[in-house]
């Protein structure tokens, strides 16, 4: 669905893509996965034919995006991060606007507003002026704009960044309800856990190049899973739980020890029951999962860290 | 559907987009009509009185002070009203743009031109509806303009060019503004020619430089063959004069602003 090779982009003199290869199959989840900074908008912007590349090729549901934008722009729809929705326009009259210029013909495009606004529970908002939808609501009215003229692939780019946790699982469920149809689906996330969440394949993208990609699997496998952290009184019952692990991390000034493990109920017990038998007090246990920083620091050698270009 | 019947109904769908902006955003219109309005009043209730008893005869018509004053300034207000109202262009513009909304139409398979084609028209729809509200309140104060039906047609199709040239200018102004507030101030200048032309007194009035800047500037030109044709004055080059400059500047302003429009592609 989405074949790049070597894309390649500067804004002046900063690099923002340094020789980008992707490929996405039709009827996929693809996240691109990235710090701000990284790169991910220019590569939703170049694919959705907003800009162009400085060089390499891009093809789109089998249209070249410099050659036959227009072939593109017909098969796809785009979420940006920056909600595109008219502020003066009602829900409904959004989604109708969207109809017209999607050319569905007076019937056709009345029915699929209808069918969008109950799809995404916007019904009972549909009269009022979208300057008083709240951050979820518009994010799904933006959604439901992409929707409009069916799309084979759609863009979308950080779809829960700012959202509040429900929102955020009703957008979920609108992805997978999405890609469930056969939809194509490109997104950008910062959120390992919504990669892994939604995904079937994960590319990451570190200072405009792709540094690990595969199946959630593949790539957690890379990287060291998650860990518990124990927090002691004292220093003596820290040493003493450090000789009890040998991975174990010992932070002598913070009193705490950072176990590997995924802290599933058995391995947790398991641990537990070690340090009964030592006889040792733990004062505090957290469990941590692992997430985009981990990822970094696995595929990279450093933490995320915000590139001066956004 | 034809690549030109797409062109002709993705404009209109943007055309009714932004008409019906505009009847969401009352305030912007009142705002800029209100504006031509004050001065007219202004003009003719505070100064009318003086300066219409020092207008020449062939300007007067016959009639002496506030009159006389009233039928010789309206012109010029209509062309304020223009200028005001193109302002309006210069900010909805500048709203699309620096909105997310301008990304979601150019990922779409929609006519290039039709996003601004849609606001070039209602743009000019709003003038017009501003140009007929100003006008009213002119003839309601005393304004009896001795056109015919003929001279008429010649004003208001002067008016339309006009303000087409000017929509098209604010168009290419509300694309190069970094921000909204940006392109609320760069066409104001526009509102400040009709004074410093023969709008609100004759040029041979004026000192040496001034008259000179009055006498070749666009809206010069225009305001003479409007008034002209409102009031029966003399028009002389005048016609082929506004001709030119408004389609010189319709002309220079569509060729700008598509560049500008192609350039934020980059």
């Amino acid at each position: 669905m989405i074949v790049t090779t070597d894309l390649r982009k500067s804004f002046g003199e900063t690099v923002v893509l340094d020789g980008v290869d992707l490929t996405v199959a039709e009827g996929t989840i693809f996240a691109l996965l990235g710090p701000n900074g990284a790169g991910k908008t220019t590569i939703v912007r170049i694919l959705s034919t907003l800009i162009r590349a400085d060089s390499g090729t891009v093809r789109v549901a089998g249209h070249d995006a410099v050659d036959d934008p227009d072939g593109v722009r017909a098969a796809i729809g785009v979420t940006g991060q920056f909600s595109a929705v008219d502020d003066l326009l009602t829900g409904a009259e959004n989604l109708q606007l969207m109809a017209d210029l999607s050319h569905l013909g007076r019937d056709k495009g009345r029915a699929r507003v209808a069918e969008l606004l109950d799809r995404f529970g916007l019904v009972g908002a549909a009269g009022r002026p979208a300057s008083t939808y709240s951050g979820g609501m518009r994010r799904r009215l933006d959604l439901a704009m992409t929707l409009i003229g069916s799309p084979r692939l759609i863009f979308l780019d950080e779809p829960t960044t700012g959202l509040d946790p429900r929102s955020r699982r009703q957008m979920w469920d609108d992805i997978r309800n999405l890609a469930a149809d056969g939809v194509t689906i490109f997104l950008t996330t910062q959120y390992l856990d919504e990669a892994d969440e939604l995904a079937d394949r994960i590319a990451v993208l570190d200072h405009g190049r792709i540094v690990a990609e595969g199946t959630p699997d593949e790539l957690k496998r890379r990287i060291p899973g998650g860990h518990v952290r124990l927090q002691f009184a004292d220093s003596s019952a820290l040493r003493a739980a450090a000789a009890l692990f040998e991975d174990a991390a010992p932070d002598e000034e913070r009193l705490v020890l950072r176990v590997s493990g995924d802290g599933d109920v058995a391995s947790l017990r398991r641990l537990l029951a070690q340090l009964d038998d030592a006889r040792i007090a733990v004062s505090e246990l957290s469990i941590s999962k692992p997430d985009l920083d981990d990822v970094f620091f696995a595929v990279t050698g450093h933490p995320t860290t915000e590139a001066e270009a956004a | 559907m034809t690549t030109l019947g797409y062109t002709v109904s993705d404009s209109r769908t943007m055309l009714r987009r932004n008409l019906r902006r505009l009847e969401r955003y009352p305030s912007l219109t009142l705002m800029l009509v209100g504006m031509p309005i004050v001065f007219l009043l202004l003009f003719v209730y505070v100064f009318g009185g003086q300066l219409g008893n020092g207008l020449d005869a062939a300007l007067s018509g016959g009639h002496g002070g506030r009159a006389a004053y009233l039928n010789y300034v309206t012109p010029g207000i209509l062309l304020m009203t223009v200028a005001a109202a193109v302002q309006g262009t210069a900010i909805v513009v500048a709203m699309d743009m620096t909105g997310g909304i301008i990304d979601r139409f150019r990922t779409m398979a929609i006519a290039r031109s039709a996003v601004l084609t849609g606001h070039v028209l209602a743009s000019l729809i709003q003038t017009l509806v501003s140009i007929g509200v100003v006008l009213g309140v002119a003839v309601a104060v005393g304004f009896r303009p001795s056109a015919g039906l003929l001279a008429w047609l010649g004003a208001l199709g002067l008016l339309a060019l006009f303000g087409f040239a000017l929509i098209w200018l604010a168009t290419a102004l509300g694309l190069a503004a970094k921000s909204v507030e940006t392109a609320s101030n760069t066409p104001m200048f526009l509102t400040f020619l009709p004074f410093l032309g023969s709008g609100f007194v004759p040029a041979g009035s004026m000192p040496t430089g001034l008259r000179q800047f009055a006498q070749y500037q666009p809206f010069t030109p225009v305001t003479e063959t409007l008034r002209g044709l409102l009031t029966g004055t003399a028009i002389g080059t005048n016609g082929v004069g506004a001709l030119a400059w408004s389609i010189a500047i319709a002309l220079a302003s569509y060729l700008w602003a598509r560049r500008l429009y192609a350039r934020r592609r980059a």
